[in-house]
C-alpha cells in the first residue's frame, strides 16, 4: 500500500475543506470508527512482528499528519469563522453613547465652601442666624437706634408681625445680627464667619432685592486694626490664589464699628474684564470698592453680652455673589437666581471640586 | 456733596493738584465718587463771532451764519436760534466735538441743501444750565477764538460720598478743615461781618416746641431787592448741581452748601403777627416749595404764623411765603431742630431735601450767630437792605461732650503707634482741645463722636490707614481643626451627591408671588407676607422650596429645554415660637419632562415618573446616613401632588423625611407647566443624625459560605402595597434571610381579578455551615408564613 500516495490525497482534500462540516465528514472518513485510517490501524493486528515492525511506523504516521492535519485546519476554519461573525458585528462607533446627565453645584455654593475652607485654616467656624430677624438684632444692637440716618441707609422688607417683645419683625439687611447672636451664645473668644442670604429693597442691573454677604467676626484680647488688615489680605490671597494683592483701606462709617474701614483692592482691566492683583495707583490700574470693616463698637461688644474693655475686635462683610463674580467671570448677578439650565451648566462647578487646601480652593476652567 | 475746587480753596489755602485733594479726600475717609473737568467736556468749542446773519434759502427758521474763529476763514454755519445775529460772540462747536448734552458728535453736514460747519451752542447743550431758548451770548469782548474751556473756567468739580456721620462735611468748609488736618493747607477762618442792626425786630419770634425746635434765631432784613445772584455765587451752586433761583435764595442754598447751615428766608410781606415754631395739629396741611401738599400731624414741627404753617421745619418751606423777584423785606430763620424728630417727619412724609439731611445728621449747634451773621453780610451785601437787631428765642443744645482718651490707645485699638504730639495736633487741628491729662473736649460740629474709639478713629483716619501694618492673627499649633458642624457638614454632602445624580443646583429668590406661596402654605401656621414689597411677584416667603424650582422650570421650557433636572438647598419660612421665624433647611428637587431624550437606541423619549422622584429622595436620603431600609413610605405626600402617584417617607409614623412623587396637574397648570414634573423635598432638619464618636466602623468579614437565592411568587389583594410584603419577609428570619428583592408584579392571565402576583428573590445567607434540605425547607415555610399574615399565597 502507498502510505505517502494516501497521505498526499488526504491532507489535500482536508485543505480543502470549506467548512466545518465537511471537515468533521472527513474526519469520520479517515478517522472515524469506521474511517479508512482507523482501519489501517485495525490490521496491524493480524500483522507479524516484522511486517508490523515496518509498516506500523508508517501508519501511524499517517494517523498523526492526517489528525494534526485535520486540527489545524479547524482552528484555521473557526478562527475564519470567528473573522466573519466579528466582521458581521461592527458597529458605528461615532454613533453617540447613552447621555449621563452632568450635575452642576451653583457659584454661591462653590463660593461658600471655599470661604469656609480658607477660614477653618485661620481658625474660624461657620455661624448662622435667622433671615427673618427682629429689629433689634438687625438695628438696635448694631448701634443703629430706630431715629438713626443709617437704618434709611439699609433699604429694609418689613413683616407687619412683630415677635413676642414687641419687636419688628424685617428680612436682615446684612449678615451681622449673626455677630450678636454668636456673641449670645457662645461668648468669647470667637472667631466665626457668617455666610447667608441678606436683603435690600433694592434692584437694578448691579442690585438684587437678595443676595448673599459673609460676616467674619473676632473677639479676643488685643486685637487691632492691623488683625484685620492681615486677616482680609490672608482670605483675599487665598480665595484669588494671588500673592499680589494690595488692600487699601479707607476711613469710613459702619454704626457698629469704630473705627471703620471701607477696603478697596487692586486691578488691572485685562482683556475687558477686571482682574484683581497690583497696586490700584499703578498704571492701568484702579481700586475697587470690596468690602466694609472694623473694629467692632463697644455698644455692639456691649449688646452681645461682652464687657467691651475686656474683649475687642474687628468685623467684616462682603458679598458672596460680588467675589463670585470677580473671582469666576460672572458679570450680570440677576442670573444668578434665574435657575436657567444653560447658565447652571456654564458656570456651575462639578461636585467633585471640593475646595481643599492642598489642591486650592479655586478651580480653574 | 459737589463743589468745585475754586470753591474749596474759598476755604483752603493749598496748591495741592485736584489728584492730590481727591487722594487725601479719600484717605482721610471722605470718599470721592468722581471729579468732573469740565475742560474734558468742552474739547472743540470755541469763543466765535458772528460776522453775518442772512436768512437760510430754503427754510424760514433757519439762518445761515458766517463766523469768525479767530484764526483761517470764517465758517458758514447754519443756525435754528432766534437770538443768532451778526455782532455777537457766542459759542461755536467744531466739527468733531462732542456736545456734552446728548453726547453725539459734531459733523460736517448740510442742513436744507446748506453747508454747516459746525454749531453755534446753547447753555443746555453745553450742559451748563436749563437755559435752551437760545445759542450762548458772551460779552462782547471775548476773546474769539480761544477754546471755550478756558475762557469760562475749566473749574473741577469734586464729589464726595459723605457718611451719614459727619453733618460737618455736608459744608464745603468741614472738607476743607479734614484737609488741612490732613496737611494739605491751610484753613482760613471763617469771614463774617457782624451787621449791627438799626431797629428793633419788628415781630416776635418764639419757640413753642422746645423739644422740636430748641433754638430759633432771626432777624429781618428790610428793602432788599431780590434777582439774579452774582455770578461768583451762581458758579458755586451750579458746581454744587443746584440751579440757582434767585439772590435770596441763593444766598441761603450757598450758606448751607459752604457751612452745611440751611437757613430759610421767608418774605416779610406774607407773614402775619408772630413767627413761631410749634407743633403741628393732626390734619394740617402745608404746600412745600416743590408744589405738594403735605398733611402733618402733632409729632412733626412746623414754623407757623398766626395764619397757618409755612415750613415744615428743617426740611421744606411753604410755597406761601418763600421769596420772589417782588420781595423787599425778608425774615431770616436760623434754627436748631432736634434730628430726630427731623428724621422721623421726613420718613413719615417721604420727603428728602438738603436741609433734612443735615438737620437729621445733626448741624452744628453753635454755629447759629455766625450763620445769622454770614447770611445778613451777604444778602446785605448783594441785595442792600437794612437788617433789625436779630431775635434770639430758646437755646441750642452746646453743652461740650468731654472724653477721657488716652493715646495709648491709638496702637491698641488701631494698630499704630503715633506719638503723643502727633495725636494732639491732628486732634487740634480737627476742633478738639485737650488738656495735659487728655481730657478731649469734642467740638459742637461733631455730634458722631462720643467715645475713645471715636478719637482714636480721627487720629488713625489723619495718620493714613496706609500705615497700619499687616498683623498676623495668632494661630493654634499644627493643622487646623475641622470647625463645620453636623448639620453643615449634612448640608455640604446632600448637595455635591444631589450634583453627582445628574442634578443642577439653583438659587432662587426666597420670596415667591403670595398665590405661588398660597399653594403650598399647607399647616405652616401662615406665611410670612412683607408688608413693603419690591413686587407682587416678591411678597411672600417661600414655605416650600418647590414653587421658586418650578418657576425656575417654566422659565427653562419658555427657553426650548425639554428635560429638567434642578434642585436648590436652603431655607423653608415657617413661624417659630415667640413670634420668631423657623427655618428649616430644606432640598427641593425637580425632575421635569424627559429624562432622557429620545435616541437612536433607545427610541422614544422617556418621561421622568414618580420612581425618579423615589430614586433622588432614597439615594439622597442615604447619603444623609439617614436608616433607609427602615423607611415607610407613606401617603400624605400634600395636596401638591398626584394623589395616586406621591408619598412621603418616613422614620416612624410621624417624622416625615421626605416627600417625592408627581406634581398635581392641576398645580402644575397654575404655573404655566404642560409637562408632567416628578418633585421630591427632603427635609434635612427630620433627618437622624449620626452620632458615632469615633471612626472605626463595626466589624465586617465577608461570609465564607456562598449565599443562596431562591425566588417566591405569591398572589396577593391588588390593593397591598409591594413593599409591605417586602418587608415581612426581610422581617421573617433575620437570621438567615439577609435580603429580600421584588422583581416582578404583575396582574392579567392566570392572576385572579383584583389580585397581583408578586415575585421576590431572597437572599439566604448561611453561618458555618451549609443549609441542608430541611433547613432550606423551614426557611420558606417561614417565608410563605410571613408572607401569609398579609393574604398572600404562595403561587404552586
Amino acid at each position: 500500500m502507498d502510505y505517502a500516495a494516501s497521505r498526499e490525497e488526504a491532507l489535500a482534500r482536508i485543505a480543502q475543506a470549506q467548512d466545518l462540516d465537511a471537515l468533521e465528514k472527513l474526519r469520520v472518513e479517515f478517522l472515524g470508527k469506521q474511517g479508512s485510517i482507523s482501519g489501517l490501524l485495525k490490521t496491524l493486528g493480524g500483522m507479524s512482528p516484522e511486517e508490523r515492525q515496518s509498516t506500523g511506523p508508517q501508519i501511524h504516521a499517517l494517523r498523526e499528519a492526517v489528525s494534526d492535519a485535520l486540527a489545524a485546519r479547524k482552528e484555521a476554519l473557526e478562527g475564519a469563522a470567528l473573522d466573519a461573525q466579528l466582521a458581521r458585528e461592527t458597529i458605528d462607533l461615532s454613533l453617540p453613547a447613552p447621555d449621563m446627565p452632568r450635575g452642576t453645584i451653583h457659584p454661591v455654593s462653590q463660593v461658600m465652601d471655599e470661604l469656609a475652607e480658607i477660614f477653618a485654616d485661620l481658625g474660624f467656624a461657620v455661624a448662622t442666624g435667622p433671615e427673618i430677624e427682629d429689629d433689634w438684632h438687625n438695628f438696635t444692637a448694631l448701634n443703629i437706634p430706630e431715629s438713626h440716618p443709617a437704618r434709611a441707609m439699609h433699604d429694609t422688607f418689613y413683616f407687619p408681625d412683630k415677635d413676642a417683645e414687641g419687636r419688628a419683625m424685617l428680612l436682615r439687611t446684612h449678615t451681622s445680627p449673626v455677630q450678636i447672636r454668636a456673641m449670645l451664645q457662645q461668648g468669647a473668644p470667637i472667631r466665626i464667619i457668617a455666610p447667608g442670604r441678606v436683603y435690600r429693597s433694592d434692584s437694578d442691573a448691579t442690585h438684587t432685592p437678595m443676595f448673599h454677604q459673609v460676616e467674619g467676626l473676632v473677639i479676643d484680647k488685643g486685637i487691632t486694626l492691623g488683625h484685620l488688615k492681615w486677616t482680609l489680605e490672608t482670605f483675599l490671597k487665598a480665595f484669588f490664589e494671588r500673592e499680589d494683592i494690595v488692600l487699601r483701606l479707607r476711613p469710613s462709617y459702619f454704626p457698629f464699628t469704630e473705627p471703620s474701614v471701607e477696603v478697596d483692592v487692586g486691578f488691572a482691566i485685562v482683556n475687558g474684564k477686571r482682574v484683581l492683583g497690583g497696586s490700584g495707583d499703578a498704571p492701568g490700574h484702579g481700586w475697587m470698592e470690596l468690602l466694609g470693616s472694623g473694629m467692632v463698637n463697644r455698644k455692639v461688644i456691649e449688646a452681645g453680652g461682652l464687657d467691651p474693655d475686656q474683649w475687642q475686635g474687628f468685623a467684616f462683610g462682603v458679598g458672596v455673589d460680588r467675589l463670585a463674580m470677580l473671582k469666576y467671570g460672572m458679570d450680570d448677578l440677576r442670573a444668578f437666581f434665574d435657575g436657567d439650565v444653560r447658565w447652571l451648566q456654564h458656570y456651575g462647578f462639578s461636585p467633585l471640586d471640593v475646595p481643599t487646601l492642598s489642591a486650592g480652593v479655586g478651580v480653574r476652567p | 456733596m459737589k463743589f468745585s475746587l475754586t470753591w474749596l480753596k474759598d476755604h483752603l489755602d493749598t496748591e495741592a493738584s485736584v489728584e492730590e485733594i481727591s487722594a487725601k479726600l479719600n484717605a482721610v475717609g471722605l470718599e470721592v465718587e468722581g471729579i468732573e473737568n469740565p475742560a474734558d467736556k468742552l474739547a472743540g468749542f470755541k469763543v466765535a463771532k458772528v460776522l453775518t446773519a442772512q436768512r437760510h434759502p430754503n427754510a424760514d427758521k433757519l439762518q445761515v451764519l458766517s463766523v469768525d474763529v479767530g484764526a483761517g476763514e470764517p465758517l458758514q454755519v447754519v443756525c435754528g436760534a432766534p437770538n443768532a445775529r451778526a455782532g455777537m460772540v457766542g459759542v461755536l462747536g467744531l466739527a468733531g466735538a462732542i456736545v456734552p448734552n446728548g453726547g453725539f458728535e459734531l459733523k460736517k453736514s448740510a442742513i436744507r441743501g446748506v453747508e454747516s460747519n459746525g454749531m453755534m451752542c446753547s447753555v443746555a447743550e453745553l450742559d451748563l444750565g436749563d437755559d435752551h431758548d437760545g445759542i450762548i451770548e458772551l460779552p462782547g469782548d471775548a476773546p474769539v477764538g480761544t477754546d471755550f474751556a478756558a475762557y469760562h473756567g475749566a473749574d473741577p468739580v469734586i464729589d464726595v460720598a459723605i457718611t451719614p456721620n459727619r453733618p460737618d462735611c455736608m459744608g464745603v468748609y468741614g472738607i476743607a478743615r479734614d484737609l488741612a488736618a490732613a496737611g494739605l493747607g491751610t484753613l482760613h477762618p471763617i469771614a463774617a461781618q457782624a451787621v449791627p442792626g438799626s431797629f428793633a425786630c419788628p415781630l416776635p419770634i418764639r419757640t413753642d416746641d422746645a423739644e422740636g425746635c430748641p433754638a430759633f434765631y432771626g432777624r429781618v432784613i428790610r428793602g432788599v431787592k431780590n434777582g439774579p445772584s452774582p455770578k461768583w455765587l451762581q458758579d458755586r451752586l451750579k458746581s454744587a448741581g443746584q440751579r440757582p433761583i434767585s439772590a435770596l435764595v441763593d444766598i441761603t442754598n450757598y450758606v448751607m452748601l459752604a457751612y452745611g447751615r440751611p437757613a430759610h428766608a421767608y418774605d416779610l410781606a406774607k407773614l402775619s403777627g408772630a413767627i413761631f415754631a410749634r407743633r403741628a395739629q393732626d390734619g394740617e396741611s402745608c404746600l412745600a416749595l416743590n408744589g405738594k401738599e403735605y398733611t402733618l400731624t402733632s409729632a412733626m414741627t412746623v414754623i407757623a404764623d398766626d395764619n397757618g404753617v409755612h415750613d415744615i421745619a428743617g426740611i421744606m418751606g411753604g410755597e406761601h411765603s418763600g421769596c420772589s423777584d417782588e420781595t423787599t423785606d425778608v425774615l431770616l430763620e436760623v434754627a436748631y431742630f432736634d434730628p430726630v424728630r427731623i428724621g422721623d417727619t421726613g420718613r413719615a412724609l417721604n420727603l428728602t431735601s438738603d436741609a433734612r439731611q443735615r438737620f437729621e445728621r445733626g448741624v452744628d449747634p453753635a454755629f447759629l450767630d455766625m450763620g445769622l451773621a454770614l447770611l445778613t453780610d451777604l444778602i446785605v451785601g448783594i441785595c442792600g437792605g437794612e437788617p433789625s437787631e436779630p431775635v434770639f428765642a430758646g437755646q441750642p443744645p452746646v453743652a461740650p461732650k468731654l472724653i477721657k482718651y488716652d493715646p495709648a490707645m491709638a496702637e491698641r485699638l488701631g494698630g499704630v503707634a503715633i506719638p503723643e504730639a502727633q495725636q494732639r495736633a491732628t486732634l487740634s487741628a480737627l476742633g478738639f482741645a485737650s488738656d495735659a491729662a487728655w481730657n478731649v473736649t469734642v467740638p459742637s460740629w461733631r455730634p458722631d463722636v462720643d467715645g475713645a474709639p471715636d478719637l482714636v478713629e480721627e487720629v488713625v483716619r489723619i495718620h493714613g490707614l496706609d500705615n497700619i501694618v499687616s498683623a498676623p492673627l495668632p494661630r493654634l499649633d499644627g493643622v487646623a481643626r475641622p470647625t463645620a458642624t453636623a448639620a453643615q457638614k449634612l448640608e455640604r454632602k446632600l448637595r455635591r451627591a444631589a450634583a453627582a445624580r445628574g442634578n443642577n443646583e439653583a438659587v432662587t429668590w426666597s420670596f415667591l408671588p403670595e398665590p405661588e406661596a398660597d399653594l403650598f402654605a399647607d399647616g405652616n401656621g401662615g406665611l410670612w407676607v412683607l408688608q413693603n414689597p419690591i413686587s407682587e411677584d416678591m411678597k411672600a416667603m417661600r414655605p416650600s422650596l418647590l414653587p421658586g424650582l418650578l418657576a425656575a422650570v417654566r422659565r427653562n421650557l419658555d427657553r426650548g429645554a425639554a428635560g429638567l433636572r434642578l434642585f436648590e438647598l436652603g431655607r423653608r419660612y415657617l413661624r417659630g415660637a415667640a413670634g420668631a421665624s423657623d427655618e428649616r433647611l430644606t432640598l427641593g428637587l425637580v425632575l421635569a419632562g424627559e429624562k432622557t431624550a429620545r435616541g437612536w437606541a433607545s427610541g422614544k423619549a422617556a418621561m421622568f415618573d414618580a420612581f425618579d422622584a423615589k430614586g433622588e429622595a432614597m439615594a439622597l436620603l442615604a447619603e444623609a446616613g439617614a436608616p433607609v431600609d427602615n423607611l415607610q413610605v407613606m401617603g400624605e405626600a400634600g395636596p401638591q401632588f398626584h394623589p395616586g402617584q406621591s408619598g412621603t417617607l418616613r422614620l416612624g409614623p410621624k417624622t416625615v423625611l421626605a416627600r417625592f412623587g408627581m406634581l398635581h396637574p392641576a398645580l402644575l397648570k397654575q404655573f404655566d407647566i404642560d409637562v408632567a414634573v416628578a418633585a421630591v423635598e427632603l427635609f434635612l432638619d427630620a433627618i437622624p443624625s449620626r452620632k458615632a464618636a469615633d471612626f472605626a466602623r463595626p466589624h465586617y468579614a465577608p461570609p465564607a459560605l456562598q449565599a443562596v437565592r431562591r425566588d417566591f411568587a405569591f398572589l396577593v389583594d391588588g390593593a397591598l402595597p409591594a413593599g409591605d410584603l417586602v418587608r415581612a419577609i426581610r422581617g421573617c428570619d433575620k437570621a438567615n434571610v439577609v435580603a429580600a428583592r421584588l422583581f416582578d408584579d404583575f396582574r392579567g392571565q392566570g392572576v385572579p381579578e383584583g389580585q397581583k402576583s408578586l415575585a421576590i428573590e431572597v437572599t439566604l445567607q448561611p453561618g458555618d455551615k451549609s443549609y441542608d434540605e430541611a433547613e432550606l425547607k423551614a426557611i420558606a415555610e417561614r417565608v410563605t408564613a410571613a408572607a401569609a399574615k398579609l393574604g398572600a399565597v404562595l403561587r404552586g
